[in-house]
């Protein structure tokens, strides 16, 4: 997964992304602990502020919280983990049936293709 | 909280050409900053003023509450846009010339970053690439614990995996307390790494906003607006 940051829009907004996804899909465990924001954001090329901004971002929605001089961790709420992964999930599924819609397929139409595609058939 | 460096209604004339016309702005402490603008718009001249090496006409500009001057200069760390370092001194010998001048210099922390670049410290800049050249008197700047940077025109002239060295320095060497000022051509490049942006034409500033303001404001890269403000 690379940072594929684009500057035509806000970054610190595609770095709490970026930091979301990585926590819902298991990448960062639950009540691991994050690298610090200094690494993040050499690791991401970005100024160390806006690191910081994305990682509000995250605090406020309960993702990771700091422990004083220990560091940033990562939730331990699973159920948070799962609702947060469950709303991507979805707004990821809703532009795919847009897309389709605007291509002139029905919904019907979109599953047979899916299923198609799953059982790996010529489409 | 006060800012870092104050520049207040600055004018600096070489003759009848006039480079910087009633100059304001303010950095605060712990901010990554981009001095844009075309040139021939004052971003050297402004750098060369708040670095000591040139004096100003009219206005102030002041550094940690001090005017430019011996207390500035113990804080602020100045690269050049043109080194002015003598190519065939050796590396150790730069080293040592650092840290006799400046208190802040770090010679462990240079050394280090030199070991990372390959670098031996018997070597003199003449026998360099102008990359490795380029990263040596960055590398050097960034040394010091300096509460401001000044930087012109960091990564002009540098191959890409070189201009990636150089910012990612500038990230790992930034603090809270202290701030960087960078000038430079090269805005796709830098636009990642700033926080905030001043737009300088015809020696004014015309624009200073925080670079994700100007993203969600504009719907555009820094780099984007940048040519449109300044279409010839």
């Amino acid at each position: 997964m690379s940072w594929n940051l684009k500057t035509d829009r806000p970054i610190y907004l595609q770095l709490s992304n970026y930091l979301r996804l990585k926590i819902v899909s298991g990448c960062y465990p639950p009540g691991s602990k994050l690298p610090s924001v200094r690494e993040l954001a050499a690791k991401a090329s970005v100024s160390p502020n806006t690191m910081m901004k994305a990682l509000d971002e995250l605090e406020a929605e309960g993702l990771i919280h700091p422990m004083n001089t220990r560091g940033i961790f990562i939730t331990e709420d699973m159920e948070k983990i799962k609702k947060e992964k469950d709303t991507i999930v979805v707004h990821h599924i809703q532009e795919f049936f847009h897309t389709m819609e605007s291509i002139g397929l029905s919904q019907t139409e979109t599953f047979h293709f899916i299923e198609k595609f799953i059982k790996g058939g010529n489409l | 909280m006060n800012p870092l460096l104050n520049c207040v209604h600055v004018t600096k004339s070489f003759g009848s050409f006039t480079a910087l016309s009633d100059l304001s702005f303010q950095i605060y402490p712990g901010r990554i900053v981009g001095l844009l603008g075309p040139n021939g718009s004052g971003k050297s001249t402004f750098m060369k003023l708040a670095s000591g090496l040139l004096t100003l006409d009219q206005g102030e500009i002041t550094i940690h509450g001090h005017a430019v001057g011996i207390e500035t200069k113990k804080i602020v760390s100045y690269l050049p846009e043109r080194t002015y370092l003598d190519e065939w001194t050796k590396v150790s010998a730069l080293i040592d010339y650092f840290g006799d001048f400046y208190k802040d210099f770090n010679k462990n922390k240079a050394y280090e970053m030199l070991q990372c670049l390959c670098v031996s410290p018997k070597e003199s800049l003449k026998t360099m690439s102008k990359g490795t050249k380029e990263k040596v008197q960055l590398i050097l700047v960034m040394s010091r614990d300096a509460m401001l940077y000044l930087l012109d025109e960091p990564i002009g002239g540098v191959d890409p995996a070189s201009r990636d060295y150089i910012l990612n320095k500038i990230i790992t060497n930034y603090h809270e307390h202290g701030s960087i000022l960078i000038t430079t051509h090269l805005i796709q490049d830098i636009e990642p790494i700033l926080d905030d942006v001043l737009f300088i034409q015809n020696g004014q500033i015309t624009l200073s906003k925080s670079v994700d303001d100007i993203r969600s404001q504009e719907g555009k890269s820094i780099d984007t607006l940048f040519r449109e403000v300044f279409k010839c």
